[in-house]
């Protein structure tokens, strides 16, 4: 189970303002939580909180290919995307990257205690329980190992013994 | 009755039966792409993940195009690593700085084939789709996962069957019906879905204007945009083709929903800050103080494209500062040869090497606070080309004209 404080978006959030371009010549994880979110909300990288949970309507992560997007959020803590729906290749990138996600129409207020439930595809935000949609099993998998690099190498290293 | 991306997706994933939409399949990928910007991350995840040798060097293609050249010692030094890279597993297409914007690059050099699946890590992968080829974006932890073992899941698409009637007016083209179809869906009116453009609008469009028309699925959301291949395609790929290719087309009426469209009385458009579904006809923006114009990117740099701005610029003069960057070393000689970087050059605007320029606002041309560009490319978000600068996204034509007035303005009269 995921819990955390909302930050709560709306429609269309792209991923250049997830993580501007100028910023991704670097392999330092820490450098993109920095600013993360910076073209949104230029106070989000420095008061998020370890275990908060992301909030927002359609089409979560649109534009660019960039993996540093789910990577930037991850780093700076946030636990869980919660999305009326995703653009589809941040959604790919959000499990290879182990940051959780799921897909469902929720109602939350900023700073609600959010509670995601991934093996249910249920959101609970101040009692009231929304159905999202669970995501296959295979994909569960790959988040439950922490992302696709760390599922390979488990498949590996079970291959080895 | 099955659509080109089912018919694609099952040979890949080498099916006996057809796989429907919604099916999740296991595809073998013909040709995978990564440029300078992904390849890093695609790197670190494929040592990460314990991998040591690619599945096939010769079906790896990587161009260098986001950071060229380099602006600073840490992009100089990242460039460095994914050459290593390249070196250590043999991988035979390599497109160093200077041979153009990857999607060009791939296209030009016969890697988007019909009937083909082929996946980049860039989002402007869709791109492919112009030669019948299922092409689509992923990140960089797939493209490490596709280095390893040359396949991927994937989700069967659903097909959205656009059909493009009538015949676009002069100095209206491929970027204007693609920026009026983003504008009626949205930015989201496609996600998950594959795009099929047909109609007689598309047959009569260039390789070229089909690129670009294909290039701006992703906008909308879609997972591939597909124009049927036809002779036009053929010859295009006569002499650069990397391997056979078959012809794959849709049944008759396969496919989920349908949009026809009438482009007969269409007029140039613009999407203006911040979406790119935020879109108008140019008569309603004209008279907008622009700073910039830059025509160039995977979306409008090509010899077409360049050929409409010089004959738009040839003799005069512009008022606004113009960036003109060719989509490839191809084009830029090609556009030598036919005199149009001296039109361009004598007209006032600055004439950079191949590469993205400051599409994603990284080099080479990126805005002050408070600017106003007029750009061929496809973004236009709050801070893609510099933070505070707003970005109009409009044809060659369109950028051309405006250059001239130091104002939003149509090339039509």
């Amino acid at each position: 189970m995921i819990a955390g404080r909302a930050w709560v978006f709306g429609d269309d959030v792209d991923t250049d303002v997830i993580i501007p371009g100028k910023y991704l010549r670097t392999k330092d994880l820490s450098l993109l939580a920095e600013h993360v979110m910076e073209g949104l909300d230029p106070k989000f990288a420095s008061s998020v909180e370890k275990g908060d949970v992301l909030v927002a309507g359609r089409n979560f992560g649109c534009g660019s290919s960039r993996e540093q997007a789910p990577l930037a959020l991850r780093e700076a803590g946030v636990s869980a995307v919660v999305a009326r729906s995703f653009a589809r290749i941040f959604y790919r990138n959000a499990i290879n990257v182990g940051l959780p996600l799921i897909e469902a129409d929720v109602e939350a207020r900023q700073g609600d205690v959010v509670e995601v439930d991934l093996s249910s595809g249920t959101v609970r935000v101040n009692d009231r329980v929304f159905q999202g949609s669970k995501l296959p099993d295979f994909l569960l998998e790959i988040l439950k190992d922490g992302g696709l690099v760390a599922h390979r190498r488990k498949a590996k290293e079970k291959g080895r013994t | 009755m099955a659509t080109i991306s089912q018919k694609i997706l099952s040979r890949a994933a080498r099916l006996s039966h057809t796989a429907e939409p919604g099916e999740i399949v296991e595809a073998r990928v013909d040709y995978a792409m990564s440029h300078d910007g992904t390849s890093v991350l695609a790197i670190k995840a494929f040592r990460e993940m314990g991998s040591e040798s690619v599945w096939d060097p010769q079906r790896i293609v990587v161009p260098f195009d986001h950071i060229v050249p380099a602006n600073n010692e840490t992009a100089a030094t990242l460039q460095k690593e994914v050459r290593g890279f390249v070196k250590e597993q043999g991988i035979t297409n390599f497109f160093d700085c200077g041979y153009g914007v990857c999607h060009q690059v791939f296209c030009e050099e016969g890697f988007a084939l019909p009937g083909s699946l082929v996946i980049g890590a860039d989002s402007h992968s869709c791109t492919y789709g112009a030669f019948g080829a299922f092409g689509t974006g992923v990140g960089a932890t797939d493209m490490a996962e596709i280095y390893s073992r040359g396949r991927l899941w994937l989700k069967v698409p659903e097909t959205l069957n656009i059909e493009i009637e009538g015949k676009l007016r002069p100095l209206v083209t491929a970027k204007d019906v693609a920026l009026m179809v983003i504008g009626d869906l949205g930015a989201d009116g496609a996600t998950y879905r594959a795009i099929e453009y047909t109609g007689p609008a598309v047959e009569d469009m260039s390789m070229s204007g089909r690129m670009t028309l294909c290039n701006l699925g992703v906008e909308m959301g879609a997972k591939a945009a597909i124009v049927p291949p036809d002779q036009k395609t053929r010859e295009y790929l006569q002499g650069c083709a990397r391997e056979q290719y078959q012809h794959v087309v849709s049944d008759p009426d396969s496919g989920e929903c349908q949009r026809v469209y009438d482009v007969s009385d269409l007029g140039p458009m613009v999407a203006y800050p911040f979406r790119v579904d935020n879109v108008k006809p140019v008569s309603e923006l004209e008279g907008t103080e622009i700073d910039q114009v830059f025509v160039g990117t995977c979306t409008n740099g090509r010899l077409e494209d360049l050929e409409m701005v010089a004959k738009i610029l040839k003799g005069q003069t512009v008022k606004a500062r113009t960036l003109i960057i060719p989509a490839s070393r191809q084009v830029l000689l090609q556009a030598l040869s036919r005199g149009l970087i001296d039109i361009l050059v004598s007209a006032g605007a600055m004439v950079a090497p191949p590469g993205c320029g400051p599409c994603l606002g990284a080099h080479m041309g990126v805005l002050g606070e408070g600017e106003a560009c007029v750009s061929t490319s496809n973004r236009n978000f709050p801070g893609r080309m510099g933070r505070g600068g707003r970005v109009y996204l409009a044809s060659p034509a369109t950028a051309a004209a405006s250059a001239l007035k130091g104002y939003i303005s149509s090339a039509c009269i």
